[in-house]
């Protein structure tokens, strides 16, 4: 038996460390462990409620439109607003979001993701890229295509953050996501500059993209049965027409092993067992934030967000496998075909294969989308809802982001916010162990896995399938 | 010939925005960067950086301590995020605190560069009540009693070009020296000229025509600009490729270039009533 400490995790956003334990070659239990405290949700109490929306951001540099979505759902709800958001506020707040995604999934499969996969053996960035792995399972013209693909996608993920910056303002740290709306009134000539890069975007994800995770899948065919956890939950994503999680783009929802269940977010609770806090399980509105870096039992910075007491994996497989089952039409049908031509069904999207393969069904069908959207923005209207701030209010902004389940909730007292909590994606995947000694889903996916003398190179395998975002995990 | 820089890109307590800002640098862009010449004949390499690398666990760590050692005085460190300085476990990679990394680093590299806000000045992290002492390099280096030189380059995140001029500095000569930095360790040719400045929507402030709420046409002041105490050429790089940026996007600038920030005396949607923190030059 020995313990291996991979610290730091690398090619994730963030500060992770994974510690295993491996006997006769297989991992008999793992810990993740979020290795860097900020708190901004104590940073954020006392200030003014608006200051929710640019501060939120901050969490992630990343994914920061995620954060900006959930504190504008929160805002607009504490504000009363909700039921006026004008189109053009929705459908703008969509298409920015949702090219902050595209550039999220572009970046972790090739820049993130390949070096696992791919040699870069004697290809230029080789010393800095190298992964440490003998021999990948492509040939060596494959890889060479797959290197110039890592280097086509540094500019395709540029371009995606163009399109923002486009209608946002610019990126990193959008600006014109705004409670009510967006402050942005783009002309024709943006939505034309728009249309183009989209363009531009979706072309390389139909015909580059998609097939190199194709290829990934067919030849890493085995890792559709590793890192497998099961249980997905997800809020939904991108509001269409109507309000509740249901009504998205990607509807919200919950699966046990399979089978839809109706998603109740007051069934969430937050625990701080193996987390290097003072306190107990408790929902968030109910779970102010008091760091203890020396409490006893604690391992991870990262909380243990639990429904109904289990560990839910949240991301692009739960998103797709609801998707599939509730969303559009369209929608099953690109991902029948897709899931076909990697053989394999719906029940196989939670492992690391099926992480990446959902990634890739979700941008094209998200890329599709955003071209109907554009059309439906109207120049002639209005762009936001005015608003009057109360002094005593409460809001709770649900959203999926690019790496899962997005929770921001927010309580004004005196005009001022008493109290801000987050639970981001990654605080459901790398959770540490909770009360009752059940692992957080990353720990889960790692434990049971054979890794012979691999233990770095299969277990980072895994552990970047989920995307962890380690800024979002812990604020 | 071509004779290469290594680079060193240190992660604190940060949230990978200056990381990102410099992947959307355009021309040159961040392929450039990382397999061509970036001025003639000279060239950058990167050697570590977490969220990019290949090699993880113990191997990473290895390449970090070993620069020090094997490129001692020929390696740029550019640190992204504040320095937690409270508990020794609020920021850690690998064994090590932040903070011990920082000092080994430093005392070798050629040239620090802090990126971005949080590293500069301590930003988001240390904004009150300040939760882990974080702050910024220069103040963390200051306090161990290290008074190396720092080129802060501040922003949340910095507009690329900021970085890259610095850079070009470092690599081109001349090392930015007293005249060539202001008071705040930041370049005079980057951060020279307050926003107001080069306000598209200067001619609405000098006539007294004013936004009341967000989506409508005038100055933004009364939405709480701070475009008049802020140093940057936003107005005139623009972001993202020039496409847009916050004040042609309808959003009232927040000052993120500042050491202030995010703690103004007034809050980020309220107008500047004072003058508290306004500096001349």
């Amino acid at each position: 038996m020995r313990v291996i400490a991979v610290d730091p995790v690398t090619r994730i956003e963030g500060h992770l460390k994974v510690e295993l334990t491996v006997e006769d070659g297989r991992i008999v239990r793992a810990r993740s462990s979020g290795a860097l405290f900020r708190g901004i949700e104590i940073i954020l109490v006392g200030r003014h409620p608006l200051d929710a929306q640019r501060i939120t951001t901050r969490i992630c540099g990343v994914c920061p439109i995620a954060h900006s979505t959930a504190a504008f759902f929160a805002l607009d709800e504490a504000l009363g607003i909700s039921h006026e958001i004008p189109q053009n506020g929705r459908v703008l707040r969509n298409l920015i979001y949702a090219a902050n995604w595209i550039h999220n999934h572009i970046l972790h499969f090739y820049h993130l993701s390949l070096p696992d996969y791919a040699s870069f053996r004697g290809l230029p960035l080789s010393e800095f890229l190298s992964a440490g792995m003998e021999e990948g399972r492509f040939s060596s013209e494959e890889s060479e295509k797959l290197v110039q693909h890592y280097l086509a996608g540094l500019e395709m993920r540029r371009k995606a953050h163009e399109l923002v910056a486009l209608l946002g303002g610019k990126m990193p740290h959008d600006m014109a996501i705004v409670p009510g709306g967006v402050s942005f009134r783009p002309d024709l000539a943006t939505l034309l500059a728009f249309r183009a890069r989209l363009a531009e975007i979706r072309s390389f994800l139909e015909n580059v993209y998609v097939p190199d995770v194709l290829s990934l899948c067919l030849r890493y065919a085995d890792y559709f049965e590793i890192g497998r956890v099961g249980r997905l939950l997800s809020f939904g994503a991108f509001p269409e027409e109507g309000l509740g999680l249901e009504a998205r783009l990607f509807p919200g929802g919950l699966l046990r092993n399979g089978e839809p269940e109706k998603l109740d977010p007051q069934e969430i609770r937050e625990g701080v067992e193996s987390s290097w806090y003072k306190g107990a399980e408790a929902h968030p509105w109910e779970n102010p934030t008091h760091p203890d870096p020396q409490r006893a039992g604690g391992y991870s910075w990262v909380k243990a967000p639990r429904y109904r007491g289990e560990a839910y994996e949240v991301g692009p497989a739960a998103r797709v496998s609801l998707c599939f089952l509730f969303g559009s039409p369209e929608f099953r049908v690109l991902a029948r075909e897709l899931l076909g031509e990697a053989g394999v069904g719906l029940e196989a999207l939670s492992s690391v294969m099926g992480r990446h393969l959902s990634r890739a069904i979700e941008a094209v069908f998200l890329a599709k989308r955003m071209d109907a959207w554009l059309s439906q923005v109207d120049l002639a209207q209005p762009v936001a809802k005015s608003f009057h701030l109360p002094r005593e209010a409460e809001g709770q902004g649900l959203t999926d982001a690019p790496r899962g389940a997005l929770g921001h909730w927010l309580r004004i007292r005196d005009g001022k916010i008493a109290h801000y909590q987050v639970i981001s994606p990654t605080t459901w995947n790398a959770s540490p162990r909770d009360e009752k000694g059940n692992p957080g889903p990353i720990e889960e996916a790692l434990e049971g896995t054979k890794v012979g003398d691999n233990a770095l190179l299969v277990a980072g395998r895994i552990v970047r399938s989920f995307d962890p975002c380690m800024a979002c995990a812990v604020q | 010939m071509r004779t290469s820089l290594s680079l060193v890109w240190f992660q604190a307590a940060g949230c990978t925005g200056c990381s990102i800002s410099l992947l959307n640098a355009d021309y040159p862009s961040i392929k450039n960067l990382l397999l061509d010449e970036v001025v003639p004949g000279k060239a950058l390499a990167l050697r570590f950086h977490l969220t990019l690398m290949g090699p993880t666990g113990q191997p990473a760590l290895e390449v970090l301590q070993k620069i020090p050692l094997e490129a001692a005085g020929d390696y740029i460190l550019i640190v992204e995020g504040a320095v937690p300085t409270g508990a020794q476990n609020f920021g850690k990679v690998g064994e090590p605190s932040m903070a011990q990394h920082l000092l080994a680093l430093v005392e070798k590299a050629q040239a620090v560069v802090a990126m971005g806000t949080c590293a500069a000045f301590g930003g988001i992290p240390a904004a009150s009540p300040n939760p882990t002492r974080a702050m910024g390099v220069q103040e963390f280096l200051h306090k161990e009693n290290r008074n190396l030189p720092v080129v802060n380059v501040p922003g949340c995140p910095p507009h690329p070009r900021w970085l890259l001029e610095t850079l070009v500095h470092l690599l081109a000569g001349p090392v930015p020296g007293p005249k060539d930095l202001d008071e705040l360790g930041r370049l005079k040719s980057v951060y020279s000229k307050l926003i107001h400045e080069g306000c598209p929507r200067r001619a609405d402030f000098d006539v007294g025509r004013f936004a009341q709420a967000f989506g409508e046409e005038g100055c933004l002041y009364e939405l709480g600009c701070k475009g008049p105490y802020t140093w940057a050429l936003c107005p005139y790089h623009a972001w993202n490729g020039g496409v847009n940026w916050c004040i042609k996007a309808g959003h009232p600038c927040i000052g993120c270039t500042e050491p202030e920030f995010p703690d103004f005396p007034a809050p980020i949607f309220r107008k500047v009533t004072e003058p508290a923190y306004r500096r001349t030059k």
